[in-house]
């Protein structure tokens, strides 16, 4: 075959139908745009959710102390239940599957000052699990309580992103002293700006942390606000919360059918709630993305199909007056190549421009924060244009296979 | 005696709709002697068209002999069937076929590019053709923008591009008016002179009538009631 005479009637020929290739790269390329920005905020959007999701603390069980509404073994009911720093022990010890627990003592309206700022904020007691465990990430150079804090009952202070920026502004807080209640604190840690779609206490950013330890040494508490536990395993949530019942019934004696006793907030049940909801939006997203790929590719056949009657006589004429049959199918392929990379790679791209500025865009909202910013997946794209590239095969292609591969006369008298 | 350009024996046709077979051509014997302007009639459904595109190999027979140029057609791979068509004879339809998106200029380089002419003859060959047929000032206009006979014009400057020896029409004046049809005759007519061995279809008595030998044909077969007038 000769490469002149391929580019000589393909370049001829492409040009003459610059209306039907346009169209078509057109249909290609929208059908791409279309549903690879719409996937990328879904992404985006899964993401963020899924981020928020761990703000709170992942696979956590949060319990407070009730009182009891059974009379049990000659005790009256109307009794409090109170914890200690002794008995998150003490289920430390008795009940298995929990991987990291805590108590934690809160004190609101503390009095927080830096040089002349004052704040009145919420102050917590906790201990180094709560990195892992609520997800109090420190800042890069930056650091969390740690066991030390607690045995030396250490006057240093964790604080929430938003707490630092109140009290110190663009400044430096790591080593800089803070006054809670007039006792001098250091800042050893600011926390990484997380999303918290739920919380039991407040936002953990608007929170300072000090060492529970610390915490029962200057305020003189005894008592735990509450107790956060985690599971080593999600499924095991149900079977910790009963053996917290039967456990701390037997040491606070109070009937293990005694509902009110405790009161946990099982985190994990809500997150499942959250999962399936993530999931609803994948499936919406993915139905939407199908409906669309299917609209697309209707475009893309249909200006394929419609042209096939003139596409096979031009065929016909052409093998009449001489063409060789490969260079009818070469000039098809090229043509169904060059329409669906042009249409592919330009979709591709436009997407990729347009998410990128989406994402560049310097806007803070609380919206966006909830949204997430839109992410694009090549494989999508790559997908979509090759099921399109396909579908345009099917219908342009193939009629042009068929009409090269039978004799002259049938493709001329096709109608 | 002159050579035969065309030879045929037995030339069979059968086509099949679905389960229905029908046979076109039941066994035609055809002899073409170069140079001569032979006219092909018979009555609608007689398979001339099927004959002509057979003779033109823009169809295979499904029996019988055909040679051209003393070679057997039959057999041939569909690549030297389309270098036949490209240059050894050119094709004029009733329906001119021209591609609809090209103007008359490139109607008529399309075998040309199929004949891998060079850039600078191939402009050379297409003015010059479309000056032969009278269109040079038609160059530029699409399909649409030319009367039927304007149009069966580009058609026999694309079949004589490659100067073939042999031109095939199949009812060339079918779709014109009698004035522009007979400046379509007209040519042919000056084709044979300058020697081309032609083969023409035609309903018009006085069209078979300039022709040297009249071929007849009558349900697939030859008519050999006519056949020696
Ligand atoms: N592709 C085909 N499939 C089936 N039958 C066909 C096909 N082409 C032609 N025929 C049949 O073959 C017969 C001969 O057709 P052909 O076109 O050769 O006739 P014709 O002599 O050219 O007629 P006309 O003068 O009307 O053009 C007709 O009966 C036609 O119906
Ligand atoms: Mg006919």
């Amino acid at each position: 075959m000769n490469l002149t005479t391929i580019y000589n009637v393909f370049i001829r020929d492409f040009r003459k139908q610059k209306k039907r290739i346009t169209l078509t790269v057109i249909a290609l390329g929208w059908g791409t745009i279309s549903i690879m920005v719409m996937l990328a905020f879904g992404e985006g959007l899964h993401r963020q959710l899924m981020q928020n999701k761990r703000g709170l603390g992942e696979g956590i069980g949060i319990l407070w102390g009730g009182q009891t509404q059974i009379p049990y073994k000659g005790m009256g009911k109307g009794r409090p239940i109170r914890f200690t720093s002794e008995d998150v022990e003490f289920i430390e010890q008795r009940v298995p599957n929990i991987s990291l627990i805590s108590g934690e003592m809160h004190r609101w309206g503390a009095r927080v000052r830096y040089k002349d700022n004052v704040l009145s904020e919420h102050i917590t007691g906790i201990g180094p699990e709560f990195e892992h465990m609520r997800a109090h990430i420190p800042e890069r150079g930056s650091r969390m309580i740690n066991e030390l804090d607690m045995q030396l009952r250490r006057r240093v202070v964790f604080l929430g992103d938003e707490m630092k920026a109140n009290l110190f502004g663009e400044e430096d807080a790591v080593g800089k002293t803070v006054f809670i209640d007039e006792i001098p604190f250091t800042v050893v840690g600011v926390m990484k700006h997380k999303m918290q779609m739920s919380n039991y206490s407040g936002h953990d950013l608007s929170k300072g942390s000090i060492p529970l330890t610390t915490f029962e040494a200057i305020y003189g508490r005894r008592y735990l606000g509450n107790i956060v536990y985690q599971a080593h395993d999600l499924d095991r949530m149900a079977d910790i919360e009963k053996q917290l019942y039967s456990v701390l019934g037997a040491k606070f004696q109070f009937d293990p059918e005694d509902e009110s006793a405790l009161s946990i907030w099982d985190v994990v049940a809500g997150m499942k709630e959250m999962s399936n909801i993530l999931l609803g939006i994948q499936i919406f997203l993915g139905i939407i993305g199908g409906l669309t790929l299917i609209i697309a590719g209707v475009g893309v056949a249909n200006i394929m199909y419609v042209s096939i009657k003139e596409r096979t006589r031009e065929i016909g004429i052409k093998m009449a007056v001489g063409a060789r049959r490969g260079y009818i199918l070469v000039q098809f392929l090229l043509e169904a190549l060059i329409i669906t990379f042009g249409g592919g790679i330009g979709g591709i791209l436009i997407s990729y421009v347009l998410t990128e500025g989406f994402r560049r865009m310097p806007i803070e909202s609380d919206v966006l924060d909830f949204m997430g910013r839109p992410v694009l997946s090549p494989e999508i794209g790559v997908t979509v244009v090759i099921i399109l590239g396909a579908v345009g095969i099917v219908a342009g292609l193939f009629p042009a296979m068929r009409a090269a591969s039978v004799s002259p006369v049938e493709s001329l008298r096709y109608e | 005696m002159a050579h035969n350009v065309i030879y045929m024996k037995q030339v069979k046709k059968r086509y099949q709709t679905g389960q229905v077979f029908f046979d076109a051509l039941r066994g035609i014997d055809l002899r073409v002697e170069q140079g001569e302007l032979i006219a092909v009639v018979g009555p609608s459904g007689s398979g001339k068209s099927t004959l002509m595109n057979i003779m033109g190999c823009l169809d295979v027979p499904t029996g019988g002999v055909y040679k051209l140029d003393d070679k057997v057609v039959n057999t041939l791979t569909s690549n030297q069937l389309a270098d036949i068509r490209n240059k050894k004879i050119g094709f004029v339809f009733q329906a001119f076929n021209l591609l609809p998106y090209a103007t008359a200029y490139e109607n008529v380089e399309v075998p040309l590019l199929f004949a891998r002419v060079s850039g600078k003859k191939r402009r050379e060959r297409v003015h010059e053709l479309l000056a032969r047929v009278g269109l040079a000032d038609k160059m530029a206009n699409k399909p649409t923008e030319m009367s039927g006979g304007e149009m069966q014009r580009v058609a026999i400057a694309r079949a004589l591009a490659n100067e073939p020896d042999i031109i095939l029409a199949d009812e060339p004046t079918g779709n014109l008016d009698s004035k522009s049809g007979g400046a379509i005759v007209k040519l042919f007519e000056e084709l044979h002179d300058s020697g081309k061995t032609i083969v023409m279809i035609t309903h018009d008595k006085s069209i078979a009538e300039r022709a040297q030998r009249v071929v007849r044909l009558k349900d697939g077969l030859n008519d050999t009631n006519g056949d020696l007038s």
